[in-house]
């Protein structure tokens, strides 16, 4: 048992202090360390070499040509776009599926609710590897959906579901769901039901409750949701390679190449450097909405 | 606290949505299961029912200490990261509008938006220069670091534009500052404390990269070892010990459900639980 | 509260220094599922030495984890090229393994290896292949080029599998073009550039795990596959045969290497010396299901193992090893994989 502070500017530094601690030492530092390597040159066998170079960002756009020349090379841009779609993607599967069930489990009793919580991330509980392994014997040829359909003749060849953009979404789905749900649970949980009856009483449509009153009033949850579900789907390999067959570059793999099998830790850093831009942008933009949404939020 | 009326806020389908949803959640549990029961060690062909493949598990020393490695790392993790993660979100959400609040709020995100392969070769070379070596110690706070954000985002969305009447109210009844936060502002917090710490945990159990990189000798932990099996194949005894997993979470899940249904019945009045429901009552 | 919260932490900390530099241990990092469970009991129970074992993915991880510095352990088996590297950058110790009791069961064949040719820092761990499988009851070949996996027929089109990582396929690519592995010639490597990305659209998949279950249900009927695992794969009961093209086979050769800053190297080289007798080689072998470089170990081999098809490389066809490339080659590479998989 600790006294606080009286000073509110106090208070709020020192709850922030841990995290800032904690995130700055082990985050902050390392990843500035990485903005120096992606200026460095690559040492072959992994590591860098002290010189100052900016190889590492030209490449991302350029490329020497196996003659040497350097041309314009749209492979790495064609990489993060595809990458950004796919999670894009994933993301909105996500939310159709999760937001309909966090709303659910909200109706609940309150002594079910945790319950429910509990059910959804029990299965994360396995190795996520092996789980999206499953997937292989679901989606697959001969696997669980294809076996009865052959069986009763309703098709005569694989689906093809495999190895294909549909898989890849499937497995980032299914791997990052309750990343949505327990969020949008944990704002809908907080909903002030006499609204929901208040636009009732008023005669609102269910439609109209929904898009006027309950999405509005979670949206602070359905954005973590989106968040944590776009930003680890965008870094995502497990799904690409094992349901997509790994045959188009994805962002994760790609990075995961240059430090691994490239060995070639300046590009590797580079990359990660404009992905960081990408997501710092991101994330200015959201500071902005949340703010002139508390705004509006505080005239109410 | 009765209930509110049916009818109001439901939606048709919802329920069989939800039992769809679960079906997609679990089917692939299913599958891994049935296969850790299968004689022979390739995935589609059923050969016939063996326990031979839990039998290896308990032979093999170096799977069960990665597979207490990675509890022991998640647990305590999570357990950091929760904490710092609840001070920050009060701290940021409740604190008004300050300098630095923007570039906080960047901060706690940032483990999440970094490639993991990077953060782990980052941290892997900040940690070698530090020459620190804490064992287990290292991989806790490398988790703890990326654990933060996925408390924090349930937390704070929870707690924006949380009611805080019931709190000036306690502090009006002359309760101090800790219990208030502990009878009033912890129990409404509760859903999305656990929601945050739920996250963290699985988070942390099947993190791979950055584990293999910064796990320094005596630290392997259950997804390191699962995928350094490349030579190998991954073998059923991986979905043994998945297996074992999913019926340890199952049986933690039961007992809670026992424990919590106890205090449910106790007559209301009593507590936390009560509390949940506060602002809508 | 903060006093409380430090306070596990702090015990961790200690428990864990504690036992890592206790007397009596012995610190392996190796694959998973690559150190026979049998072997580490039987060495414990003869020596006292007590056995911990990490895992790691790669070569290229283990790499850089010894390159960071701090690390704690004793015994490594990285693959041929990766202990020339690992020499060349100074990460290994002279143990002088020639001089050990058991060096005389080396197979004369792999002594004095090329990647450490005064036999001073490695002793053998297990050797392999890697090539390709083809589901003998679906493929109509005989798996006599390298050619039906790089310009596959009809009937695999579309139902062939491919490594994940670059190293083995290039290499492969290089032996069916009788060109010398890491290349520095772009002209050289155009061609291997060629050559895969017109063997792309008819690749189901790019990935190394599950090759057997792939194989097994009939999403692809030829893969890229390493020897002991394909084996693995027969034995379940999956009509898959290890293919041996006249062009040759890539091989890899794993050994026990010791890093700087081991804390008990007299542990890691009893060890070695260990791993150098027939009979602790045949329990490894058995194990793993790779062959072993010792002499004698075949008395003390599963009957699976010594009659294998798998393991015993025909006299005709060539095992051309894996080499550590030169930066230049490695670019190349480099650049061939990203344009094959952009």
């Amino acid at each position: 048992m600790i006294s606080l502070p009286r000073n509110p500017r106090t208070r709020t530094w020192l709850g922030l202090a841990p995290a800032w601690l904690v995130i700055g030492v082990f985050m902050l530092v390392p990843i500035a360390l990485m903005a120096v390597i992606s200026f460095l040159e690559a040492n072959p066998y992994g590591g860098v070499h002290f010189n100052f170079s900016t190889d590492a960002y030209v490449q991302i756009a350029f490329e020497y040509d196996l003659m040497d020349d350097l041309v314009f090379n749209p492979i790495y841009i064609n990489i993060i776009l595809r990458s950004v779609g796919l999670s894009v993607l994933a993301t909105v599967v996500c939310l159709v599926i999760g937001f309909p069930v966090a709303y659910f489990i909200t109706l609940q009793p309150p002594s079910r609710r945790n319950f429910y919580i509990y059910l959804i991330t029990i299965p994360f509980w396995t190795n996520l590897l092996i789980r999206t392994f499953s997937w292989i014997l679901i989606l697959g040829r001969n696997g669980v959906i294809e076996t009865p359909l052959l069986l009763t003749g309703i098709i005569d060849d694989s689906l093809g579901m495999m190895y294909t953009n549909g898989a890849i979404t499937v497995g980032l789905a299914y791997s990052y769901l309750p990343l949505m749900i327990l969020p949008i649970y944990a704002s809908l949980e907080r909903l002030d039901f006499r609204l929901v009856e208040a636009a009732s009483d008023l005669y609102a449509h269910r439609l109209e409750i929904m898009t006027k009153v309950i999405i509005p009033l979670s949206m602070p949850g359905i954005v973590a949701g989106c968040m944590l579900v776009y930003i680890p789907s965008l870094g995502a390999f497990i799904a690409p390679d094992l349901l997509g067959g790994g045959k188009r570059l994805l962002l994760g793999s790609l990075v995961q190449l240059q430090f691994a099998t490239a060995r070639n830790w300046p590009f590797g850093a580079a990359i990660a450097m404009i992905l960081l831009a990408f997501v710092v942008v991101a994330l200015m933009i959201y500071a902005q909405s949340a703010r002139k949404r508390a705004r509006i939020e505080g005239d109410s | 606290m009765k209930r509110r009326h049916l009818g109001v806020g439901r939606y048709h389908g919802l329920g069989t949505w939800t039992v769809l949803c679960f079906a997609f959640l679990y089917l692939p549990i299913g599958i891994l299961i049935v296969y850790s029961f299968n004689a022979s060690s390739l995935a589609m062909t059923w050969t016939g029912f063996s326990l031979d493949w839990y039998a290896k598990v308990l032979r093999n020393d170096s799977i069960q200490f990665a597979a207490v490695n990675s509890l022991v790392i998640a647990t305590i993790s999570t357990l950091f990261a929760t904490v710092i993660a609840t001070a920050a979100a009060l701290a940021l959400v409740r604190g008004g509008r300050f300098a630095g609040q923007t570039a906080s709020i960047g901060l706690v995100t940032l483990p999440l938006v970094v490639p993991e392969i990077v953060t782990a070769v980052a941290v892997l070379i900040f940690f070698a220069h530090l020459e620190l070596n804490l064992g287990i110690g290292n991989v806790i706070i490398a988790h703890t670091t990326f654990c933060i954000p996925f408390a924090f985002m349930p937390i704070r969305a929870r707690l924006v534009g949380m009611d805080t009447s019931l709190e000036q109210a306690a502090r009006d009844l002359y309760s101090s500052e800790w219990q208030t936060f502990r009878y009033v502002t912890a129990p409404l917090l509760m859903p999305g404390i656990l929601s945050g710490a739920m996250l963290s945990f699985v988070i942390s159990l099947d993190d791979f990269i950055i584990t293999l990189m910064v796990a320094p000798a005596g630290a392997t932990t259950l997804p390191v070892y699962i995928y350094s099996m490349i030579r190998q194949g991954i073998t059923p005894e991986v979905n043994a010990i998945s297996s074992v997993f999913f019926a340890a979470s199952v049986l933690l899940v039961s007992i809670y459900w026992l424990l919590s249904r106890r205090v449910m019945s106790v007559p209301k009045g009593s507590g936390a639980n009560n509390m949940s429901g506060g602002s809508r009552t | 509260m903060m006093r409380q919260f430090g306070a596990p932490l702090l015990a961790i900390t200690l428990s864990v220094s504690g036992t890592a530099f206790a007397e009596g241990d012995l610190y392996i990092y190796n694959w998973s599922d690559y150190t026979a469970p049998d072997l580490v009991e039987k060495f414990e129970a003869e020596t006292g030495i007590n056995v911990i074992i990490d895992s790691y993915d790669s070569n290229e991880t283990a790499l850089a984890k010894l390159q960071s510095g701090a690390t704690g352990y004793d015994i490594v088996v990285p693959s041929q090229h990766f202990v020339e590297i690992m020499i060349k950058e100074g990460l290994l110790q002279k143990v002088a393994v020639h001089q050990m009791e058991n060096f005389g069961n080396v197979d004369p064949r792999w002594t004095y290896p090329s990647w450490d040719p005064d036999q001073e820092y490695s002793a053998p761990w297990n050797w392999g292949s890697a090539s390709f499988s083809y589901r003998a009851d679906l493929y109509s070949g005989s798996g006599a080029s390298l050619s039906e996996f790089f310009e596959p027929s009809e009937e695999v089109c579309g139902r062939l599998g491919v490594f994940e990582a670059p190293d083995e396929v290039i290499n492969m690519a290089n032996l069916y073009l009788g060109l010398p592995y890491c290349s520095e010639d772009p002209a050289e490597m155009t061609r291997v550039q060629e050559l895969l990305v017109n063997q792309k659209p008819c690749v189901t998949a790019y990935s190394s795990e599950g090759l057997n279950d792939r194989l097994a249900n009939e999403d692809v009927i030829m893969s890229a596959h390493w020897n002991g695992y394909s084996k693995k794969g027969r034995e379940a009961g999956a009509d898959i045969v290890y293919a041996y093209p006249e062009e040759g086979i890539v091989g890899w050769y794993d050994s026990v290497v010791v890093p700087v800053g081991a804390s008990n190297i007299d542990n890691a080289k009893i060890f070695m010396n260990f791993m150098m007798d027939p009979e602790n080689a045949a329990i490894q072998s058995n194990f793993s299901h790779y062959a072993n470089a010792i002499m004698g170990s075949e008395a003390y081999l599963d009957e699976s193992l010594s009659t294998a098809a798998e393991l015993n490389v025909p006299a005709d066809v060539p095992v051309i090893f894996g080499e550590a490339c030169s930066p230049a080659a490695q670019k190349l590479i480099d650049r061939v994989w990203t344009k094959v998989l952009q």
